[in-house]
């Protein structure tokens, strides 16, 4: 019943605001939306006109974005912590301490933590999929409970039940790491309508990857968020690639952005190796989305490594892949901190050292964490604890 | 008899099969360009052309309902998961649609379709990698169960399957794909679908054991012998049909039964074949039937839970023992 939605939005919200640089304004369209009060009162013809902004990088400094010269130090030490993390992580599946499947967030840390420096954590809710442990870390997770999930041991995030794939955080209003494709994102549409429910002024991101723009349940998401007027923003990391499929080997349609039209929400793209777009974007359409505006934000990143950890990467080629690294965000923040006489070199190094100790710390401390006993198998699959297992 | 891996004998008979049938099409994730998420289909591409061997977004609630039309539409074909655990995406269009189309429409439409891929556990993946699916298909009328446990009838049977006029689930498994085993090469070879390999012969218990879990029952069988028992083991290959004559010959002589299965054991294949023991052997029968399954619960990640939630020879072993009263 496309009438249905459309009368109540023309009473209730109607959305026709014009495009502006950053503004996070919706577009205006014409023929499906207009004129068409009587649906057998036909236009003359269908016209889509519809403007989104786009986040560029280098557009916004740390002060347009509202964030003193200690958050951008503390914004830089999250990037890092991540990066040195899952590479410490990468050497440990080496040597056989971290087995399964292992997916790396490197290159695309700008998203998590320009995410997390946007949005009030523990007030405001964060999903995404199997590449979680930048999401985990950006919002507060540790290196010792994150590492001894990895290691499949007691003291790590999920007690070594979930893995790599799935991080959870529920204090940090992390909802997981979740390893079907796309499969989290109605969750995350869940997630807002709670927050919708509850009126306790929370938003709910949900992240996704571009090969997850390929299920339905995205689809069916975007509609329900736009339909119940969900505090939601639904994010597409767009690292190019669905593991060896490049976007436009499986996408008729590569502008993300455009199916937020056919969903009439207003959308966004982001240049996601930079961390001030990135921030910039998620505070406009948090804004938007508190005000009952869901929005889809396609983030423009890269991965630098394989998809997972036995990828022989053989769809791209070397020279992309070095192109690419010449944008890397971290590199770019760190040149932004000593351009702006925000620190030094040196100083940064330090922070780096100290950053790697951390890492080095949680790997001892994964180590030195206890493998779960065997009884915890039947722990938290019921509320109850005598449930009747069968045995 | 070749040598061929498992992964090379589920080509081989996609090959010959598509090579004599130009309505068969593969597609899937990842099967043409990137030849397969683990190398089934390598070379496929390049010997049949992206006509018919066909990447797709992920998008599996698309693909399968697409095989489903183009084979009440004429076609036939085979539909890779990468792996099962996927194919709930897709349930929908397998259970509402593949499995009771003919029915719904009077026997006018049939959808010789093949879904497959690798399924069951395949190590440190954790809850939503590592389902075994075969109860869950083998519960729905209207389709066929399918789940070899070596090379060579990976082979034969997967020709059967692509050549069955009904929809068929054919489980594979991502830690099999590496295995080696003599294949048949006769010219044609195919096993038909519903009949069960009584693998060894033995007078003291009947091992039924399907896909990974076969190779338990071997081993299990190996250390019996030792001690001077003889296990009978029975590969059942195809769940459904499932041969319960072939299980209750092998019951009328050795009176009891082990079966060794990997899916979760509430309302599984296990449950079912006991009853169905129960209900045509019962007289022949010295002790309970016993079962040894993947933990009630779901796949736990850390290394020491996987494999405790996973079936265990020495748990086999120990059954076989007591339903021999031998322990
Ligand atoms: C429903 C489903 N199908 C297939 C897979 C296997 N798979 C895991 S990741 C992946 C690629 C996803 O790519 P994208 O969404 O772009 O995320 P990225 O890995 O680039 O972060 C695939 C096909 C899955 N996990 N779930
Ligand atoms: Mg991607």
């Amino acid at each position: 019943m496309p009438m249905a939605k459309q009368a109540r939005k023309t009473a209730a919200s109607p959305r026709k605001t014009t495009a502006s640089k950053a503004g996070a304004g919706s577009g205006s369209s014409t023929g499906t939306k207009n004129g068409t009060e009587n649906p057998n009162d036909l236009p003359a013809e269908i016209k889509i006109d519809i403007t989104f902004p786009v986040y560029a990088a280098g557009a916004y400094s740390h002060k347009d974005v509202g964030v003193d010269e200690d958050t951008v130090m503390s914004m830089y030490r999250n990037m890092l912590l991540q990066r040195r993390f899952e590479e410490r992580a990468a050497q440990m599946y080496g040597k056989q301490k971290i087995a399964g499947f292992l997916h790396l967030y490197i290159g695309q840390e700008a998203i998590s933590t320009g995410t997390a420096t946007a949005i009030n954590i523990g007030q405001d809710s964060v999903i995404t999929a199997y590449r979680d442990h930048g999401h985990g870390l950006a919002l507060g997770m540790t290196a010792n409970e994150c590492m001894a999930e990895l290691f499949g041991r007691i003291d790590g995030s999920s007690r070594g039940k979930g893995g790599s794939m799935h991080y959870f955080s529920k204090k940090h209003g992390f909802f997981g790491g979740h390893g079907i494709v796309g499969a989290h994102v109605p969750v995350g549409i869940g997630i807002a309508f709670a927050h919708k429910y509850k009126e306790d002024g929370g938003v709910s991101i949900s992240f996704f990857g571009d090969g997850a723009v390929g299920q339905g349940a995205i689809h069916e998401a975007s509609n329900l968020a736009s339909l119940y007027d969900l505090p939601a923003i639904l994010v597409v990391e767009n690292n190019q690639y669905a593991m060896g499929t490049a976007i436009h080997r499986a996408f008729a349609e590569t502008q993300f952005t455009h199916h937020a039209v056919g969903y009439d929400m207003t959308a966004a793209l982001v240049d996601g190796m930079d961390v001030f777009a990135v921030t910039k974007a998620m505070q406009d359409h948090a804004k938007l989305a508190r005000e009952g505006k869901p929005s889809m934000l396609e983030i423009r990143t890269y991965r630098y490594r394989g998809h997972s950890m036995s990828d022989p990467q053989k769809y791209r080629t070397k020279e992309e892949l070095e192109a690419k690294q010449n944008e890397d965000p971290i590199i770019r923040l760190k040149k932004y901190i000593i351009d702006n006489g925000i620190s030094g070199a040196d100083a940064l190094d330090a922070m780096d050292d100290e950053v790697k100790q951390e890492v080095l710390d949680s790997v001892d401390f994964a180590d030195n964490s206890p493998v779960p006993d065997l009884s915890t198998i039947y722990e938290d699959v019921y509320e109850e604890d005598d449930y009747p297992y069968l045995a | 008899m070749a040598e061929l891996q498992f992964r090379e004998a589920i080509r081989a008979a996609m090959v010959e099969e598509m090579e004599r049938d130009d309505r068969i099409f593969l597609i899937g994730e990842e099967v043409a360009e990137y030849n397969g998420a683990y190398k089934v289909s390598e070379g496929m591409l390049e010997q049949f052309g992206a006509k018919r061997i066909i990447d797709t977004p992920i998008s599996e609630n698309g693909f399968s309902g697409l095989g489903i039309g183009a084979a009440m539409n004429g076609l036939r074909p085979i539909v890779e998961f990468m792996t099962f655990n996927f194919s709930f995406v897709a349930i929908d269009q397998i259970i509402n649609n593949a499995a009771k189309i003919r029915y719904m429409s009077g026997g006018q439409f049939k959808v010789p379709i093949v879904f497959r891929g690798p399924n069951g556990a395949a190590g440190q993946l954790a809850a939503t990698h590592n389902t075994s699916t075969e109860s869950i298909y083998a519960t729905i009328p209207g389709l066929k169960v399918v789940c070899p446990s070596n090379p060579n009838d990976a082979k034969g049977l997967l020709k059967a399957s692509i050549r069955d006029e009904n929809p068929v689930v054919f489980l594979e498994s991502e830690v099999m794909y590496g295995l080696k085993g003599e294949v048949s090469d006769e010219e044609d070879y195919v096993l038909p679908l519903g009949k069960a390999h009584v693998v060894r012969e033995g007078e003291d218990v009947t091992i039924v054991a399907h896909g990974k879990s076969y190779w338990i029952a071997l081993k299990v069988a190996d250390r019996l012998k030792e001690e001077g028992y003889g296990a009978e083991v029975i590969d059942p290959r195809t769940i459904r049909p499932f041969d319960i004559e072939t299980v209750v010959e092998s019951i009328k002589k050795t009176n009891r039964c082990v079966i060794i299965d990997e899916s979760n054991p509430f309302a599984s294949i296990s449950s079912e074949i006991a009853f169905q023991i129960q209900e045509r052997a019962f007289d022949w029968l010295d002790a309970p039937i016993a079962r040894i399954t993947a933990k009630d619960v779901p796949a736990p990640y850390a290394k020491n839970l996987i494999d405790y939630y996973m079936p265990q020879e020495d748990d086999a072993y120990e059954a076989c023992k007591r339903v021999m009263y031998a322990d």
